[in-house]
């Protein structure tokens, strides 16, 4: 073996070993310099292959050759290493707190009412009702004498009125009025239609009763609709919105618009009929009121109520949307308060 | 209206019906049961559907007994030391009762004290407290003395809250029995209907329970009236109106007296919620708990004394400027429409409403003289509207009575007075029954059942249930004829009648025992509603765009309005629907402006939140000259100040929104809404400041106006330094302009081509025009016109600006070369020229 092979060899070897403490880029570029470099022994032995003797020159290239591939391989492997090394440092230099907050884009949201009021349009709209809306203002006689209630009838008495300085203009009490206006427009079609909308009574403002709430009236008008279809249809919707199986009851009740009048109690869903605080005790939450269309007022609204029939029911959704979400204040619906709305 | 059950088992028989299931039974018949007061008796066990409170009176500690002995406590003067025999022995209990002073030093009673005796560790309310706070009685030393157990005063028992003196129980109480074996009851409060006011007694209670549970009614007897006699010689009587007073009756008792009523009779006024007064005037309150019909009652001497002889009662209505001062002390003018009992002298009573301070029962009364009438139940609420005046009378006589009733009253009456309060019933009774009520006669088949209820119920088990009800009933052929009770006066006749019937039958029957069907008669025809379909997709949209939905109000006040303006002046002679009874100043009125609305929202709101975008979508409402009722108009508001973006850890808030941001919330909704051809124009508007403000137009159409709020109308309200931006639309004609349906343009598969160009313009070069005349200039193949900076510079020229665009060309069918490009460049570098004299801005 000629000397510079052994020298090539040996370096090749030295190589290898100072590698093995090189640690960064910087020290790497001295080694780079140190053993590939113009100076360094393989790129002198490349320089001087043209003054070698002829025979020499396959062996001592051959040498070089594998020196310097070795080498490089070497580096190669180092240069990986390095590489993967600094990354690491700095992905863990990059690594976030995923536990801080995001940052928020800004959401809207549908009012709670509204929320509410989409879920009783999808599910009447699913059994055949259609959405009929009427005035907030209304007339004496639509709000109360074509439902059944002329001028000092005590039914009177069940709803707190706002009046207006106009004679025979009030707020409407409920969204009732809608029933005669609708029956009116559509007279003798048969009606299948639900009524809802702002209305207005003259109570305190509390946490628990408010001057202004909506409400979502129901109205079936044809020819021999009966108190059983009534007490299907109502609890089919106290299913869909309560759960399949909610369980209900209809207790007599008085409305001057309906005969037979009724209402309509769901099991408190929160104590499942336990009694709580919700259902103050008794089990029950009140939903809605109901009953087959009094004669009179099919009559006002043009209808033969020998031939036709239909019933009403009327439901409060400010209430319902309070217990839903265990709402402690009626009057947030109306406040505002983006705190609260914020939470839907 | 409260009713204990020890009073309803008076005339039903109810054994074997628990406490629970007469409250369940009475709200499944209409009569709903709101809460069920334990009067010493145990709660029941299971699951209660009803709200129970009260006090367990346990029956080793709680029992009668009776005081043979009052002696003076040796260190107080109030105190009283009672002997006291519990049916184990002797016992000394302290009291400082004022009831039992008047035994003092009387040594061993003739006839001993019956009490409710509570013994050491008892559970009772504390009567020295409000409300009812229970506590423990234990042993204490008062003044010297050791004090173990008490004698209890009826709120120390939860029966009122009288705590002046000690309970006196009737003498025949048995000594040693537990309290609860001897006075336990419960009582029951039932809301009442409008149509079932009869049963706003404990005869009516009964009835319903009777019907519900088909067992027999027990009812009360009083005296045996004859019309005319010795009375006759008593009093006069005369009727002026039968309309307004379909019958009036008087009876007499005479040589009687006002001392208490027995003590079962205040215990079972005191739980139906009256005060106990004096054997006579409880009589009357009694008889009209007992049955419904209210009474009155008079002090016949000081009638006598008035008229100077013979007295007679009048009913007639008041002469103009007349005068009473009620029982309460309170004078009251009065005038036509009301109706009176009087005597020759002027008012004695607001006939069914109150009694006058004159002629009223006192504790020299002797004789006395007993109103039962019946009045127009229409002018009773006239007057009460006018008057403002409640009482249980007028609660009762208000929702109709049925003149029957007075004839049962009276009788009852006399019978009481005569028991309670001693005395003979003078011979006859006076009667003025000019308008006798017609009970109505119905006749129904099992068909007429069927059609309404959806349910077979066949005419026996109705006729069973009507008859308990108190109808008479037969059969006609295959019908039902009902002849309604002497009772009521909610039955009418014809098809409103039956409907009435059928009523009666099916609550009785039982609600929940009728069949649960679904709709199947065919759907009506087919309407939708675009309306409100067009305004949730608004209200969708705008939450897209990410602003937060509210609901207003619709009652506020002129004032509150005229924030909206330069120094709080609204505008002369804004026609407002006015609210005759305001709950409030502040809501006197119907909302005019939608606006004013959302500035209060943003207003109340931005102290809690850096920014805010509100959006809100209801109605104003418009009075329409001509018209009686307004035009309820839907607006759209828009409300946005502050920073859009949330603040978050990392980032500096971004900057308060301006005219911009809010143009962009309109421009992303009606482009939403796919309106076409929208237009915004500068516009002055009071409320806005000058110079940021827009009005937006389709065609001729105006759809609103938005803008930043002027400074000096942001000064009445509190806002911060942000500008305050707000928009108000015409709800309608978004809703009507907005096109659900629309084209939608096809996206090419070739390259697109992105170059940009700066116009170099005079100021007053609206952005919009130039921007529509480079789409016309740019021909099809221009696909997109973005401007991306607006830039001023002196160099520029005075009164310069320039445009910058990025546009966006391409073609559906090939490849743009740079040729197109150019020419399509060079089209719009022309046109601009020649139209605005823009300038094309050197790279
Ligand atoms: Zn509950």
């Amino acid at each position: 073996m000629l000397e510079i092979e052994e020298k090539l060899q040996a370096e090749l070897a030295r190589g290898i070993e100072a590698l093995q403490t090189v640690a960064d880029a910087e020290s790497l570029e001295a080694w780079k310099q140190e053993f590939l470099g113009k100076k360094s022994l393989v790129m002198q032995v490349y320089g001087s292959m043209g003054k070698l003797a002829k025979e020499e020159r396959p062996i001592i290239g051959k040498a070089v050759n594998q020196a310097k591939a070795g080498l490089e391989a070497t580096l190669a492997e180092k240069e990986e290493a390095i590489k993967a090394a600094s990354q690491q440092e700095a992905f863990t230099k990059e690594t976030l707190d995923v536990t801080l907050p995001g940052r928020k884009p800004r959401r809207g949201r549908i009012h709670p009412l509204h929320l509410t009021l989409r879920q009783i349009y999808r599910i009447f709209g699913d059994m055949g009702f259609q959405i009929y809306r009427s005035p907030e203002v209304e007339t004496d006689d639509y709000n109360f004498t074509f439902l059944n209630m002329p001028p000092y009838h005590p039914a009177r008495d069940m709803w707190d009125t706002f009046y207006t300085d106009k004679e025979g203009v009030v707020l409407r009490t409920h969204t009732s009025p809608g029933q005669v206006r609708v029956m009116r427009e559509r007279a003798p079609e048969n009606i299948r239609v639900i009524l809802p909308g702002t209305t207005m009574r003259y109570e305190q403002l509390t946490a628990r009763s408010e001057i202004e709430f909506i409400q979502v009236e129901l109205l079936v008008v044809g020819k021999g609709i009966t108190f059983a279809d009534m007490r299907g249809t109502l609890n089919d919707f106290a299913r869909r919105t309560f759960g399949e199986n909610a369980r209900t009851r209809l207790r007599p009740s008085f409305f001057p618009f309906t005969e037979p009048s009724a209402e309509m109690d769901v099991e408190c869903f929160v104590c499942d009929g336990e009694g709580c605080g919700v259902c103050k005790g008794t089990g029950w939450l009140e939903i809605l009121g109901c009953g087959m269309v009094h004669p009179t007022v099919l009559r006002y609204g043009g209808y033969d109520p020998a031939v036709y029939s239909g019933f009403a029911a009327g439901m409060g959704i400010d209430r319902s949307t309070l217990m839903r979400y265990h709402i402690d204040d009626i009057r947030h619906f109306r406040n505002n308060d983006i705190r609260f709305l914020e939470q839907f | 209206m409260k009713a204990p059950l020890s009073w309803i088992k008076d005339y039903i028989d109810l054994d074997g019906v628990g406490i629970e299931e007469i409250a369940n039974l009475l709200t499944n018949v209409g009569l709903e049961v709101e809460s069920v007061q334990l009067v010493g008796v145990e709660k029941p066990e299971g699951k209660l559907k009803n709200k129970y409170f009260g006090l367990l009176w346990d029956k080793e500690k709680f029992v009668v007994a009776e005081v043979v002995e009052v002696n003076q406590h040796p260190n107080a003067d109030r105190l009283t030391l009672c002997e006291l025999n519990d049916g184990t022995g002797i016992t000394t209990v302290l009291t400082g009762a004022p009831n039992m002073f008047p035994y003092l030093g009387k040594g061993r009673l003739e006839q001993p004290i019956k009490v409710a005796y509570a013994r050491e560790g008892a559970l009772l309310y504390d009567g020295h407290q409000p409300g009812q706070v229970v506590t423990k009685l234990k042993k204490t030393t008062i003044r010297g003395v050791e004090s173990r157990s008490m004698i209890c005063s009826e709120k120390e028992l939860g029966i009122s809250e009288e705590h002046e003196g000690v309970i006196e129980l009737d003498a025949d109480a048995p000594v040693g029995m537990p309290l609860v074996d001897y006075m336990g009851d419960v009582v029951y409060e039932v809301a009442i209907l409008p149509n079932m006011a009869r049963d706003a007694s404990i005869l009516g209670i009964a009835r319903e329970l009777s019907a519900v549970l088909g067992r027999p009614l027990r009812l009360p007897e009083g005296v045996a009236l004859e019309k005319g006699g010795a009375i006759a010689e008593k009093v006069g009587l005369e009727v002026r109106n039968t309309e307004l007073n379909p019958r009036f009756m008087l009876g007499m008792v005479e040589e009687t007296q006002s001392h208490q009523s027995p003590y079962w009779v205040r215990r079972r006024l005191s739980l139906a919620g009256m005060r106990p007064i004096d054997a006579l005037v409880d009589a009357t309150n009694y008889t009209m708990l007992e049955i419904g019909q209210p009474l009155h009652a008079f002090d016949y001497d000081l009638l006598r004394e008035r008229a100077g002889g013979k007295p007679t009662i009048i009913t007639r209505t008041a002469y103009e400027g007349e005068k009473i001062t009620l029982l309460d002390g309170s004078e009251l003018q009065l005038d036509p429409q009301i109706e009176l009992v009087t005597d020759t002298v002027g008012p004695l009573s607001i006939a069914g409403v109150m009694g006058g301070s004159e002629t009223g029962v006192r504790a020299e009364t002797r004789n006395l003289l007993i109103e039962s009438a019946n009045w127009n139940f229409i002018n009773i609420r006239k007057t009460l509207s006018k008057t403002r005046i409640n009482s249980e009378a007028a609660y009762r006589f208000s929702r109709d009575v049925h003149p029957a009733l007075a004839e049962t009253a009276l009788s009852l009456c006399l019978k009481r007075v005569q028991e309670w309060g001693g005395g003979e019933v003078v011979q006859g009774v006076l009667d003025e029954y000019g308008k006798p009520y017609v009970d109505t006669v119905n006749r129904i088949s099992a068909e007429n059942i069927a059609e309404v209820l959806g349910q077979e119920i066949s005419l026996e088990e109705s006729t069973r249930i009507l008859e308990r009800l108190g109808f008479t009933c037969w059969m006609e052929g295959r019908e039902l004829v009902a002849k309604s009770p002497a009772t009521r006066t909610d039955i009418e006749s014809g098809i409103i009648g039956q409907r009435n019937l059928i009523e009666e039958i099916a609550r009785v029957y039982g609600y929940e025992r009728i069949a649960e069907k679904r709709l199947s008669d065919e759907l009506p025809p087919q309407v939708g509603n675009p309306g409100l379909e067009a305004e949730e997709r608004i209200r969708d949209i705008m939450v897209s765009i990410g602003l937060q939905d509210t609901l207003a109000y619709r009652q506020t006040s002129p004032e509150r309005e005229a924030r909206l303006n330069i120094g709080r002046k609204a505008p002369e002679g804004l026609a407002y629907v006015r609210l005759k009874n305001p709950i409030t100043p502040e809501r006197t009125v119907m909302r005019r402006s939608a606006k004013a609305t959302m500035l209060e929202l943003l207003e109340y709101n931005a102290k809690f939140r850096p920014g805010l975008a509100l959006f809100e979508l209801g109605p104003v409402f418009l009075p329409v000259v001509g018209e009686i009722l307004p035009h309820e108009a839907l607006r759209l508001s828009i409300g946005m100040t502050g920073a859009w973006d949330m603040a978050s850890w990392d980032r500096p808030q971004s900057p308060a929104m301006d005219f911009f941001d809010l143009k962009g919330v309109v421009e992303a909704l009606l482009d939403g809404l796919h309106l076409e051809g929208v237009k915004f124009q500068a516009v002055e508007h009071p409320s806005f400041h000058p110079g940021k403000c827009a009005e937006v137009r389709v065609g001729k159409e105006i759809l609103g106006v938005m803008g930043e709020l002027h400074p000096q109308v942001k000064k009445n309200y509190a806002f911060g330094q942000n500008p305050v931006l707000v928009a108000e639309f015409d709800g309608e004609a978004l809703v009507r302009l907005s096109n659900a349906v629309f084209t939608n343009r096809p996206i090419s598969s070739y390259p697109a081509m992105v170059e940009d160009i700066a116009l170099i313009v005079d100021e007053s070069v609206p952005a919009d025009e130039l921007e529509a005349l480079i789409w016309q200039a740019g021909g099809k193949l221009l696909v997109d016109v973005k401007l991306f900076d607006v830039y001023r510079d002196a160099r520029l020229g005075e009164g310069k600006k320039s445009l910058a665009y990025q546009l966006t060309y391409q073609a559906f069918d090939r490849t743009l070369t740079d040729k197109d490009a150019l020419n399509i460049r060079n089209r719009i570098v022309k046109q601009t020229k020649n139209t605005f004299g823009a300038v094309l801005r050197s790279q």
